[in-house]
């Protein structure tokens, strides 16, 4: 921000890589105002141009007038279409919507909703954020939303990062663009790990539970599948999102609830190998209908069950040991 | 298709619309329809092949063939085309190589990229067919092709956008441009072409006179109705009678063929002493490929581009190979001296020895009795008038002595007979005499009032070399049969010879709706197809810029193409106001309760009114009456007025 005010508006800056960081998030609606939309040629239009120029030098070297009135018509049709493919962009509002929450390295969807004042429809907007694409349609006097999913690298919060809009509706002779920097982040919980669940009766016990065996009364946990055991007994619904044969086991003795201990691991674990394991557990945990809690350094979150206690149990471990400064409401 | 099949299935052609493509191999197919019949069979067959595959693949689903084995197959027809053509660069050339190239190029898109070229191609092609014809039926069809080229293009840009939308939606941008066009076109500046050379064939015979005369020539013309020239007089124009437009003098005989014979001698001046106004008139002619003029007998005033001859003749500096447009001024008038030293006047007597024995014998008689010049000339055309001769589009065959045949046997002939045999008769009575061929007469089109001239007006008269007045102008076919020059053609023959069919007079709705057309075609030549650097520089100065520069232009044409481009701006990013008057003073209530309760943007009128009231109790009543009465007349089945009225007085009374 230390640029005046009419540099800041000089078109390169915004689309040079360095420009990017320049803009800050915006929590409110976007207006795509007169000054936010750029417009340029694409390879296409100059292509266009080039034909059109060709068009020109044969209809003066052979005297051909309907030459020129082709020439002068696509010519002219040109520049209806850039002011088409502006006012296809400009005026339109743009908002933020839920951001949902995936955990890392799946991709978090934004829901992005457009809102058209004008009086004719918004055609083929496309929008590029980083690597990731989306495109809509907007109808006349209308509203549509769009799902933008950005790959979530790592736990924590995933912020929006700025969206291109551009469009080169009708002709694609010509892109109109602008950047919209909303404010929206995803909290991305840590990724469950896929190992042999061998360990977790023996750390995921708090005490009062113990290994009952194999009795059919009371669940008590799950171990991975070994042959021999009965078919009824068989996670399904773990199968079908983990793809891991998991077996549930019983126990007329077992207690109700879990806690899960961040510190109970053995210390060569470091912190994200710790957090996947714990995400494991509370979604298998939450799958198997238990009452669990949780124990890391700083919060503890007592027994409880539903997908309310789970996201918070989740966005616990998300957050762990991140700066605040990136949290918020 | 079934040869390729043991090859791996290329991609299915799937990434672009059907109906897209189909538009396209439409849009190509007419913009190359105009070069059928000058293509070379295979060119056309080609193509055709490539674009019905391409079209059943598409709508069957079907594999498209494999690029490798497109690019030698690619390589091989280009080859093709230059063993055909002998060059790659030609215009005729040019256009095979574009042709089958898209052809070839429709069996390889997958893109919208692919189509978005093969679009700019076929514009490019659709313009090559004005090379050939202009006519308002070419532009026509173009114009068809352009949309369904653009609709195409427009597709490309969509990835899915219902049919007519993408239909209307190129209408739109093309009548949206023209306003734009109009303004380039005639603002434009204009180049005289060409910028290179012609190529040499460019040019083919076209029917029309020629610089020699023999029996039958003239006669053949008038059987076309392809019009010579259009004239536009300033002021009245003369009667029909008067109307000689002068093509090429002809000297020399050689009993059977007139030619224009030896050039003059190159000291001699343009002589003319003419009385009387002069009349000013505007000519178009039609391309005839041949340097002559027409103007009427005599031009006073020539165009800057063209030259008098001494036997009057007036001639462009290049063949007129486009439409040209030219004013002259002529008298009517004159006393013609020009042509006329002792060597031209010699050559004026010359006849050759050995033909038409009689006419010469009857020459020799007339100069026997020691008349004036002018006294024979009055015996000859008595001898015409007397003669009982006959004006025929079918003359008898003439043989070696043609003009003592018509003279004294069949004496049927057409002008050209006339002219000969009269030009021969005072030769032989000592009285130098040249044949002058053109254009006699013409046609007021009631329509828009110019004068038509057609070939079928074409004539041939005499001059006749008078010591005191000069070359004098004689009509023998006019002495012979006076309404030929009066009334015209389809008058001076007799009733039971087929005339060219519109000529006939009981096609008199076809002859109207020919006026109509071809009054049309005349303002499509006028304004559309000839207008050049001149008819440029007309308008301008009609437009107030007595002498524009090209800065002039520049300026006028950027200001009137951004004034259309403000207007349509304006109106394409209009404000429309809200069609519902109860949500505009729903919007106007909230703005006044917004002091004290903002409305959150995920309440409806229910939500807000409630919590508004809520907060609000002294108000309660009020807000829950608009809202009541704004949620009946905006969800209900009906709107009635009254309640719209009342909502507004509350509105209008409500405040904190």
């Amino acid at each position: 921000m230390n640029a005046p005010a009419w540099f800041q508006r000089v078109a390169l800056l915004e689309w040079l890589p360095f420009g990017r960081s320049r803009s800050k998030p915006v929590a409110g609606p976007i207006y795509l105002g007169h000054r936010r939309v750029y417009i340029l040629p694409t390879r296409r239009g100059l292509a266009f141009a080039c034909a059109l120029l060709f068009m020109l030098i044969a209809s003066i070297n052979y005297s051909l007038s309907l030459g020129y009135m082709l020439t002068f018509l696509l010519a002219g049709m040109a520049v209806v279409a850039m002011l088409h493919t502006y006012r296809n962009l400009v005026n339109l509002q743009i908002s933020a919507g839920r951001a949902e929450s995936v955990f890392a390295g799946e991709s978090a969807p934004f829901h992005l909703h457009f809102a058209n004042p004008g009086h004719y429809p918004r055609v083929a907007i496309e929008l590029d954020c980083a690597a990731y694409q989306a495109y809509c349609d907007v109808p006349l006097h209308g509203s549509a939303s769009v799902v933008l999913r950005v790959k979530a690298m790592r736990r924590g919060w995933l912020a929006l990062p700025r969206i291109r809009l551009s469009t080169s509706y009708p002709l694609g002779l010509l892109r109109a663009w602008a950047f919209a920097h909303l404010d929206m982040r995803a909290l991305i919980y840590p990724q469950p790990d896929r190992a042999q669940l061998s360990e977790m009766r023996s750390t995921a016990q708090s005490g009062t539970l113990r290994d009952g065996g194999s009795g059919t009364e009371d669940f008590y946990g799950l171990r991975p599948y070994q042959p021999g055991d009965s078919l009824r007994h068989i996670a399904w619904k773990s199968v079908a999102h983990n793809d891991l044969l998991l077996t549930k086991m019983f126990t007329a003795q077992a207690a109700a609830e879990l806690v899960f201990d961040f510190e109970r691991f053995p210390s060569a674990m470091d912190i994200e190998a710790r957090l996947s394991r714990l995400t494991r557990w509370i979604l298998l945990a939450e799958e198997a209908n238990l009452r669990y809690g949780l124990q890391v350094p700083g919060t503890r979150l007592p027994p409880g069950n539903g997908e309310a206690h789970k996201h918070a149990c989740l966005q616990v471990l998300a957050l762990l040991g991140l700066p605040q400064s990136a949290s918020g409401s | 298709m079934r040869a390729l099949s043991f090859l791996p299935r290329p991609p299915v052609a799937g990434g672009l619309m059907p109906f897209n493509v189909l538009l396209l191999i439409g849009g190509i197919m007419l913009a190359a329809a105009p070069h059928l019949q000058r293509l070379p069979l295979w060119i056309s067959a080609l193509t055709a092949i490539a674009l019905l595959w391409r079209a059943w693949a598409t709508l069957k689903g079907e594999a498209l063939p494999r690029r490798w084995l497109l690019l030698p197959f690619t390589l091989l027809t280009i080859l093709g085309v230059y063993l055909s053509y002998r060059t790659l660069f030609g215009r005729e050339a040019g256009v095979a190589l574009l042709v089958v190239l898209l052809g070839l190029k429709m069996l390889e898109a997958q893109k919208s990229r692919d189509v978005a070229s093969a679009v700019l191609m076929s514009y490019f092609l659709a313009l090559t067919s004005f090379f050939y014809s202009q006519s308002t039926l070419t532009a026509l069809l173009m114009g068809v092709t352009i949309f369904a080229l653009t609709a195409a293009l427009v597709g490309a840009a969509a990835r899915q956008r219902p049919i007519p939308e993408q239909l209307r939606t190129a209408g739109l941008l093309l009548l949206q441009g023209i306003p734009l066009m109009v303004i380039l076109f005639f603002l434009f500046p204009r180049v005289q072409g060409p910028l290179w050379g012609m190529p040499a064939d460019a040019f083919s015979g076209k029917t029309g006179l020629t610089e020699t005369m023999t029996p039958g020539m003239i006669s053949s013309l008038s059987q076309s109705e392809d019009i010579v020239m259009r004239v536009k007089f300033v002021d009245d124009g003369p009667p029909r009678r008067d109307l000689y437009w002068r093509g090429p003098v002809l000297r020399q005989f050689d009993g059977r063929t007139w030619t224009a014979g030896p050039d003059y001698a190159p000291d001699q001046q343009y002589v003319l002493e003419a009385s009387g106004t002069p009349l000013s008139y505007e000519v178009t002619l039609e391309p005839h490929h041949r340097q002559w003029l027409f103007m009427l007998d005599l031009p006073v005033a020539i165009p800057e581009d063209a030259v008098a001859t001494v036997d009057y003749r007036v001639l462009a500096r290049a063949p007129v190979h486009q439409r040209k447009r030219f004013v002259g001024r002529s008298a009517l008038n004159y006393s013609a001296r020009g042509g006329a030293s002792a060597k031209d006047l010699s050559l004026a007597l010359e006849l050759p020895p050995d033909f038409n024995p009689r006419t010469r014998a009857l020459g020799e008689s007339f100069a026997r009795k020691k008349l004036a010049d002018r006294e024979i000339l009055a015996l000859a055309i008595q001898h015409f008038q007397r003669g009982q001769y006959v004006y025929t589009l079918q003359p008898p065959l003439a043989g070696e002595h043609g003009v003592d045949e018509f003279l004294f046997d069949t004496r049927r002939g057409f002008c050209e007979h006339f002219s000969s045999a009269f030009a021969v008769l005072l030769r032989a009575a000592g009285v130098p005499t040249r044949i002058v061929t053109g254009y006699q007469g013409g046609e007021i089109n009631p329509v828009d009032q110019y004068l038509t001239v057609r070939q079928s007006d074409a004539h041939a008269w005499v001059e006749v070399w008078l010591k005191d007045i000069g070359w004098t102008r004689v009509d023998p076919t006019a002495a012979a049969v006076p309404s030929r020059a009066e009334a015209g053609l389809a008058a001076a023959i007799s009733a039971d010879e087929t005339l060219p069919l519109l000529m006939q007079p009981d096609m008199a709705w076809l002859r109207a709706l020919r006026m109509n057309v071809e009054a049309w075609n005349n303002y499509w030549n006028q304004w559309v197809i000839g207008y050049n650097v001149d008819r440029q520089r007309d308008l301008l100065h009609r437009l107030g810029m007595p002498a524009p520069s090209w800065q002039n232009i520049a300026m006028t044409l950027f200001w009137a193409l951004g004034l259309i481009v403000l207007i349509l701006w304006l109106w394409l990013l209009r404000r429309v106001a809200h069609a519902d008057p109860a949500q505009v003073l729903w919007q106007h209530f909230c703005a006044k309760l917004k002091r004290s309760v903002r409305r959150r943007s995920h309440e409806g009128p229910l939500d807000y009114s409630r919590r508004a009231a809520r907060l609000l109790p002294q108000k309660a009543d009020e807000i829950e009456e608009i809202a009541a009465l704004y949620m009946t007349i905006r969800y209900g089945r009906e709107t009635e007025a009254e309640k719209l009225a009342q909502l507004r007085l509350l509105v209008r009374r409500f405040s904190l």
